[in-house]
């Protein structure tokens, strides 16, 4: 296996790689190199420029600026298939084959083996269909369709597509996400026959124990641009962590961190939320959380850590398997948003185009949407009262808008996100989930966004907070729960609530004994593979 | 946070995650079941028939139930071709009444121009169709609702606002292609056999048929994996229109004249005989032997109704609703039990 600092020519290496979307700066000069046979993982938080850059490389986004090297000469991929013709191949997060074809014709759609009279040649197709897949530890019936394999198996047969194609390159988008333990050992297995071939690997992935395991070098990037590369193994977890948020934490030390408060400290309240032993498979693993009436409570954890997923859990937008979900003390029976409503939980979902607001419908329509049942007598809708309540929840969040009549695809992001407040306030929840309610507002409203919530809270709702913005996180809640990979890994209490204390707790693998899903690396030193 | 991995997941546990080893018995069964249902329907209703009507199996009422059914089988090929790529083509009805009128205007210069015009014209707009469908990506019901339209005005223009009925000149090898037989059995059963023969090869055993069920089980997989998306669909709306148009030729002939008011919602019995045939409407799964075998039961079960005699015709489109209805529940029913089992 190729050591991390083996002088070998870069196979693939980009240099000022420069992309602009309206507005934002996705990349920004973008130096990447990539050496044959290693592992590279690529890390960052959401909109760190991770997906452009991979975008870029496979050639579905084009570069505004730079210049992108393959195997020592330029490469200017204009599709997917470009790229993949060229050597670079992808795997992504969902099995992109098709379902209803079987595995063999999967493997070989669009180069299938061929008989004299030019037809396909399904005895010889099948066999080396077989022979192939046999490499990458998956025996099936290559003639069943593929959809009756489990996603393991069918992450296995697109990877084996992948590298089929003579691959010099696979990019692997978060290939883990969706397996299970001991697949996730078979493809570790696969990813190391493949480097031994000299194939180079890009490794995206959120969970920190498997880049640990897997890959030799790291490049972090963040808002664009690119903020550290390097050998992993000398780069210690806490480290990573505290670069891909952005974060100083030389000062970080580890004593009295994840600190488990237990049982609840004395407070007057029963909680209004319990949420107990939440399960969704693959995504939240025995989750529990309690909130009292005015209490803020923060959900930390990386990307990919099961916040929101949490979130929606809760609120019944995602199926359990099990777990148990009460608010001030009667247990939700049926599982659906619309009984979650029911009960008083809101959640204010983290897209807010694609789940929250109707930018068509008027700010009027927009609050009213939730709460017409509520308004309306014998199905019919009261107006006056409808405008009684938008007047009241405009005035009391500050909706800057023309007036309630102006469509909301026309007001800013804060705006657009109290209209959405205002939308699941008017049904009188007592809890409030929201999803990341600052992301994409300017610093003016967030800051009165923030005020609102503390407000809101002040009047007796219990409020969980998701924010990938750690001081809003800090400054914002009570407590903070720590989520890894979909389990509770610690949970910090009033003064522990810090930045630094969060920083580890994040970064924390070991962790409670237990509580980690993936097979765990031996700690923050993992060696290089 | 992360979106994607919500759905991943989700397909996941629905599937009970868990890798089967290959394809299970429930999965097999139901899979034979799709492919084969309408063909143990076909032999039940045929048998019982048989038995209880004498005149049902007869050469000569097969062989006129064979060749009735040859036109809308024709039809049906090259539906089933569209709808496995998870489209739709509506035009057709109209395309093979104007290839009907055509070809009997065109026949009185030649048996080749009788066969050629049609032909030419049903080609032009498929080809308009599958060019709309593929490169502007619009939604196919429209374009082809729209083409649809379109070729039944042309039809009307040609023929004089239907008031024209060009006849066929009585000899003419033309008239002969369809009327005549060989061994009992009509021209046009053999040329669409012939022609079905030739789809199921270019079905199951090229890439261009590969490429056809990619793209009806799943558009953006296919393209990533390098096949050419736009070219399989402009050319399953160009057999599409090629065969509706040669269809209606070739009833030209079977009647003698280019008769204005067929091909009315024939559309729609050739997506009912793909589907009864165990195609799935939303694509990616599919056969032309389930096609004709579709047709077939159509066919078989107007002819029924025609022996009952006591029964109104009218009903036999009653009969076939129900009968669609009935694959179609069935078809949804099996793809969730292959889903959960």
């Amino acid at each position: 296996m190729t050591g991390p600092d083996a002088p070998l020519a870069p196979i693939l290496e980009t240099a000022g790689l420069t992309k602009r979307f309206p507005g934002v700066l996705a990349l920004d000069e973008v130096a990447f190199s990539l050496r044959p046979g290693e592992a590279h993982a690529l890390v960052g938080e959401n909109g760190a420029g991770k997906s452009t850059l991979i975008k870029v490389l496979t050639g579905v986004y084009r570069p505004d600026a730079g210049s992108l090297l393959f195997q020592g000469a330029p490469l200017r991929p204009a599709t997917p298939l470009d790229a993949q013709r060229a050597g670079i191949s992808t795997i992504y997060q969902e099995v992109n084959l098709v379902p209803l074809m079987s595995v063999a014709r999967n493997l070989y759609l669009g180069r299938e083996p061929k008989n004299r009279l030019g037809l396909i040649d399904f005895g010889r197709m099948h066999a080396e269909a077989e022979r192939t897949l046999r490499e990458y530890g998956v025996s099936v019936d290559v003639r069943a369709p593929l959809r009756t394999l489990g996603l393991g198996a069918q992450q296995m047969v697109a990877l084996a597509r992948a590298v089929d194609v003579d691959a010099r390159v696979v990019i692997m988008d978060e290939p883990t996400s969706s397996l299970e333990p001991r697949e996730v050992e078979t493809l570790f297995g696969v990813i190391g026959r493949l480097r031994e071939r000299g194939i180079a690997i890009v490794y995206v992935s959120h969970r920190l124990d498997e880049l640990y395991r897997v890959c030799d070098r790291v490049t972090v990037l963040r808002d664009g641009r690119v903020v550290h590369t390097g050998a992993l193994a000398e780069l210690p977890r806490l480290r990573l962590v505290a670069l891909m948020l952005g974060r100083e934490v030389e000062q970080v030390r580890r004593e009295g961190l994840t600190r488990f408060s237990g049982e609840r400290t004395a407070s007057a309240d029963e909680p209004v939320l319990v949420a107990e032993d939440l399960r969704v498979r693959h995504l939240v693993d025995g989750v529990t959380l309690r909130i009292r009436p005015g209490e803020i409570v923060g959900l930390g954890g990386l990307l990919g850590a099961g916040r929101t997923e949490t979130a929606k859990a809760i609120a019944g937008a995602l199926p359990l398997d099990g777990g148990r979900v009460s608010v001030a003390g009667v247990p939700l029976r049926r599982r659906s948003t619309a009984a979650a409503i029911r009960g008083g939980i809101s959640l204010l979902p983290e897209d807010r185009k694609a789940e929250g607001i109707v930018p068509g419908l008027s700010v009027r329509d927009n609050i009213a949407l939730a709460a017409l049942p509520r308004l309306s007598r014998f199905g019919l809708v009261s107006e006056r009262r409808v405008d009684r309540v938008v007047a009241t929840f405009m005035e009391r969040l500050r909706i800057k808008a023309a007036g309630p009549h102006q469509p909301v695809g026309e007001l800013s992001g804060g705006n657009q996100q109290k209209v959405l407040l205002a939308r699941w306030l008017a049904l009188h929840p007592k809890v409030l989930l929201l999803d990341e309610p600052t992301r994409g507002v300017d610093v003016g409203a967030k800051a009165e966004v923030q005020r609102l919530i503390d407000e809101l809270a002040a009047d007796g709702l219990g409020v969980l907070l998701i924010s990938s913005d750690l001081e809003e996180l800090i400054e914002g809640s009570e407590r903070v729960v720590v989520l890894k990979d979909g389990a509770v890994v610690g949970e910090l209490v009033g003064e522990d609530v810090t930045e630094d204390a969060l920083l580890a707790a994040i970064a924390d693998a070991a962790g409670p004994d237990g509580t980690a899903p993936v097979p765990a690396a031996p700690g923050g030193e993992a060696g290089s593979g | 946070m992360a979106r994607t991995p919500v759905t991943a997941a989700a397909v996941d546990v629905s599937r009970g995650g868990a890798a089967p080893a290959g394809a299970s018995g429930a999965e097999r069964i139901s899979a034979l079941a799709q492919r084969h249902g309408a063909l143990v329907v076909l032999v039940a209703v045929v048998l019982v028939t048989s038995l209880s009507f004498d005149t049902f199996f007869t050469g000569y009422n097969l062989n006129r139930l064979a060749v009735n059914a040859a036109f809308l089988a024709i039809v049906a090929l090259g539906m089933t071709f569209v709808i496995i790529t998870g489209g739709i083509d509506l035009s057709v009805g109209s395309v093979f009444a104007l290839g009907g009128v055509l070809a009997a205007w065109a026949s009185q210069y030649g048996t080749l121009p009788a066969l050629l015009v049609p032909v030419a014209a049903a080609g032009a707009i498929g080809l308009a169709n599958g060019l709309l469908v593929a490169r502007t990506r619009l939604a196919p019901f429209i374009v082809t609702l729209a083409s649809m339209l379109g070729a039944r005005g042309l039809m009307l223009a040609v023929s004089g606002e239907g008031n024209e009925t060009y006849l066929v000149p009585q000899g003419s090898a033309f008239l002969e292609l369809a009327q005549g037989g060989l061994f009992g059995i009509g021209y046009p059963v053999y040329l669409t056999l012939a022609l079905f023969g030739l789809g199921g090869l270019l079905l199951r055993r090229t890439g261009f048929g590969q490429s056809v069920y990619a793209v009806g089980g799943n558009e953006d997989a296919a393209a990533l994996m390098g096949v050419r998306v736009a070219r399989t669909k402009l050319t399953v709306y160009l057999m599409s229109g090629l065969l509706a148009g040669f269809a209606g030729a070739l009833n030209a002939a079977y009647l003698g004249s280019g008769v204005t008011i067929l091909g009315f919602a024939m559309e729609l019995d050739a997506i009912a005989a793909v589907v009864i045939g165990g195609t799935l409407l939303t694509g990616g799964l599919g056969y032309v032997s389930g096609s004709l075998v579709g047709v077939l039961l159509l066919k078989v079960i107007q002819n029924v109704i025609n022996l009952i005699g006591s029964l109104s015709s009218s009903y036999q489109q009653v009969v076939s609703g129900l009968f669609l209805i009935a694959v179609v529940v069935a078809q949804t029913y099996l793809s969730r039990r292959r889903r959960i089992g």
